[in-house]
């Protein structure tokens, strides 16, 4: 049975693996609409922090032999140590100013770190293997799947709806939501906002650092690594609406699935296809599919 | 984000403030390496290239001699557009005289025409298409360390008379890609074998496990990969995930560069088969030379890019001195009279149709087991002796070698 000329099996291939990409741009979009929704600040430095985690992760090998496992929660806490900092030193003074202050000084950090990096390991990156317990992969039957990739798209699905959970049902997650809305009167009722403000944007850091973590063992480890990506997540937070926390889940893994079908139809296209439908979106929705016009 | 950045380094090479030869524009040889200095092309090229010109520049002995020589370089992004403004800026307002390396091919061609229309001199050593010495061939310019033709005939055909005859390329979608495919497949298809399938993917592309899954329901034995940098290295990575090898299907790398099996480690590049003009353990030459260039740049041994640009300017400097003169297209000519002679690729010569010719090599990445260390990758499987291992004159469709 084939499909426009291409078989199904091969078809289902593809949805699985466009799955896998998805589970990406979704963790890396989810941090950012986190950062968004809760802070207002365009975190642009989002894909130099996604490739520090994955720095963090190979420097930890090469230098204290901690393994794959261990680097899944160190990364995350060195990189969103430094999103604090960063948060601390800089971000904290552009909150009253517009977003426009915001995106640049995140830029400009990315260029920086990025610059850094590239200036002491090179461009063309460092090898980092998956751990043992998840080489090899099964054979489908339609498609050979990596046990790795599997492993991707099950941890990225509960780390994402774990978030969701969190600020959408539970009390901290009202404090917070309550804080974007009105921070001077929750703070009236003793909680401590700017403190609550600076974990939050430590944790949409530790997102990005969580997926390069990910990222590691199936691309190289390379400064250049979040550069690319992060337009291509930027489009998917804006398609599903900055700010929406389901949305930039949905929208993540649904463009991955649209992105790994282009690359069997039309692969030329596979680059653009994501920012064709954004702007399809932006003409019909300018608030996004799950964003709200305020 | 696109600031076009220059950055201008001078090799101070004369001490002693010579007066300058009349014939030599400006009293000085202003050289332009314009490469990829940050993104995915910077490690084979980008500042390694700019270590080996100066290089060149000092074994040269321009400063005994009197010879005031500069470097300048720019970072033109593997993109068209940058790389022509900045051709079009050096050539009028900064008098350089001649741009050396370029890769990434749409690029080449862009500036092969400026050079032409600003009468000035181009010698690529990291671009590859076969379209500058073939149908764009220009009295401007030189192809020095080798080319997709090249390529194409020292791994392709290697690859099929090793019983690899059905082939699946996943190819980089710009002029580089195109061409590298076009001639490997007439490699493969001359020597009896067969392309089953093709896909074309975007350049730069990080994620290649929906063209991979393609390539591997192809059943195709050979999966040829028509790009190059971190393109072919994420392919190769994600291939082993994939169990691509496990599968009985095979990679053969078009074009891979030492640095590229450098950023895979041996273990997931061995056996991989590649053909390149140069690499530092062939000889006492060569080895002399690589230690030499890695005590400057980050202990890192040179590709055949960077080391093509060494030889590439030593001759270009050879010619001027010779010339007396550093007009674009005399120098080129006379580049293309005079023999070639350096610790790179031995002694060669440049043809008429503006290829430079010297022997080619076909590699075996060696096993884990088999490096002493870091950089010791390759073993030699064939010699393709400098007279074949090119396109014949004949059959490029250069105008300037017309009968």
């Amino acid at each position: 049975m084939t499909v426009f000329g291409v078989p199904t099996q091969a078809l289902f291939g593809q949805l699985l693996i466009g799955l896998i990409n998805g589970a990406f741009y979704a963790l890396l979009s989810l941090g950012l609409s986190v950062i968004f929704g809760l802070l207002n600040i365009i975190n642009f430095a989002h894909g130099a922090q996604y490739m520090m985690g994955a720095f963090v992760a190979y420097f930890a090998l090469q230098w204290t032999g901690l393994g794959y496992w261990p680097s899944l929660l160190l990364a995350p806490v060195v990189v969103g140590l430094f999103g604090i900092v960063l948060e601390r030193t800089m971000l904290k003074r552009l909150y009253q100013l517009d977003h426009l202050y915001g995106l640049l000084l995140t830029f400009g950090v990315a260029l920086v770190v990025q610059g850094l990096f590239r200036n002491e390991f090179g461009s063309s990156g460092l090898p980092y293997t998956a751990p043992p317990q998840l080489t090899g992969g099964y054979n489908l039957g339609f498609m050979f799947l990596p046990t790795y990739r599997a492993w991707v798209v099950v941890f990225s699905v509960v780390v994402c709806f774990a978030t969701w959970y969190v600020i959408e049902r539970t009390k901290l997650g009202a404090y917070l939501r309550a804080a974007t809305e009105n921070p001077t009167l929750v703070q009236a009722f003793g909680i401590n906002v700017p403190r609550m403000i600076t974990l939050t944007y430590g944790f949409g850091v530790a997102l990005a650092a969580l997926a390069g973590v990910l990222a590691a063992p199936i691309y190289q480890v390379n400064p250049l690594m979040g550069a690319d990506l992060i337009i291509v997540v930027f489009a998917v937070v804006v398609i599903g609406g900055l700010g929406s926390i389901m949305g930039s889940i949905v929208t993540g893994f649904g463009l991955g699935v649209i992105e790994g079908f282009t690359k069997v139809f039309y692969p030329e296209a596979s680059n653009t296809v994501i920012f064709v439908i954004m702007a399809l979106v932006l003409l019909v929705r300018p608030a996004g599919l799950f964003g709200r016009t305020t | 984000m696109n600031v076009l950045r220059i950055v201008t380094l001078v090799a101070a090479l004369a001490v002693a403030a010579v007066p300058a030869h009349a014939q030599i524009s400006d009293g000085v040889i202003k050289i332009g390496i314009m490469n990829d200095q940050s993104g995915t092309y910077a490690d084979l090229a980008g500042p390694g290239s700019v270590v080996a010109a100066k290089m060149a520049i000092e074994d040269f002995g321009a400063a005994k001699k009197g010879m005031k020589v500069e470097v300048l370089v720019a970072d033109h992004q593997n993109k068209p557009d940058v790389g022509s403004s900045i051709a079009r800026q050096w050539f009028d307002a900064d008098k350089v005289d001649v741009i050396v390396d370029v890769p990434t091919s749409s690029v080449v061609l862009a500036v092969n025409q400026i050079a032409r229309e600003k009468n000035k001199a181009l010698i690529v050593s990291t671009g590859a298409t076969s379209d500058l010495t073939g149908p764009q061939c220009s009295p401007n310019a030189i192809h020095w360390t080798y080319d997709t033709w090249s390529l194409a005939n020292g791994t392709g055909s290697a690859v099929v008379k090793t019983g690899g005859d059905t082939w699946f390329f996943l190819t980089a979608d710009y002029k580089f890609g195109h061409d590298l495919e076009r001639d490997t497949e007439a490699v493969v298809v001359k020597n009896g074998g067969k392309v089953v399938g093709k896909v074309r993917h975007p350049f730069p592309n990080a994620d290649f496990s929906s063209f991979l899954l393609q390539a591997q329901s192809s059943k195709a034995k050979v999966i040829g990969l028509a790009n190059a940098g971190a393109d072919t290295t994420n392919a190769i990575k994600q291939g082993a995930e994939f169990g691509i090898v496990k599968g009985g299907q095979q990679f053969a790398g078009l074009l891979v560069f030492l640095t590229d099996v450098h950023a895979l480690g041996l273990e997931k590049a061995q056996g991989l088969l590649l053909t390149e003009s140069f690499y530092w353990d062939l000889n006492d030459r060569t080895r002399a030379f690589s230690t030499k260039f890695a005590e400057r740049h980050r202990q890192a041994k040179p590709t055949m890019a960077q080391a093509g640009v060494y030889s590439a300017v030593l001759h270009y400097l050879k010619a001027v001195e010779a010339l007396k003169s550093d007009d674009g297209p005399k120098v080129i000519a006379k580049m293309k009279e005079l023999p070639t002679d350096d610790p790179v690729f031995g002694k060669g010569m440049v043809r008429a149709d503006g290829r430079k010719i010297h022997p080619v090599y076909l590699f075996e990445v060696k096993k884990p087991s088999e490096s002493k260390g870091p950089w010791d990758y390759y073993k030699v499987r064939a010699t393709v002796p400098a007279e074949q291992a090119f396109r014949p004159m004949d059959q490029g469709h250069c105008p300037l070698v017309k009968k």
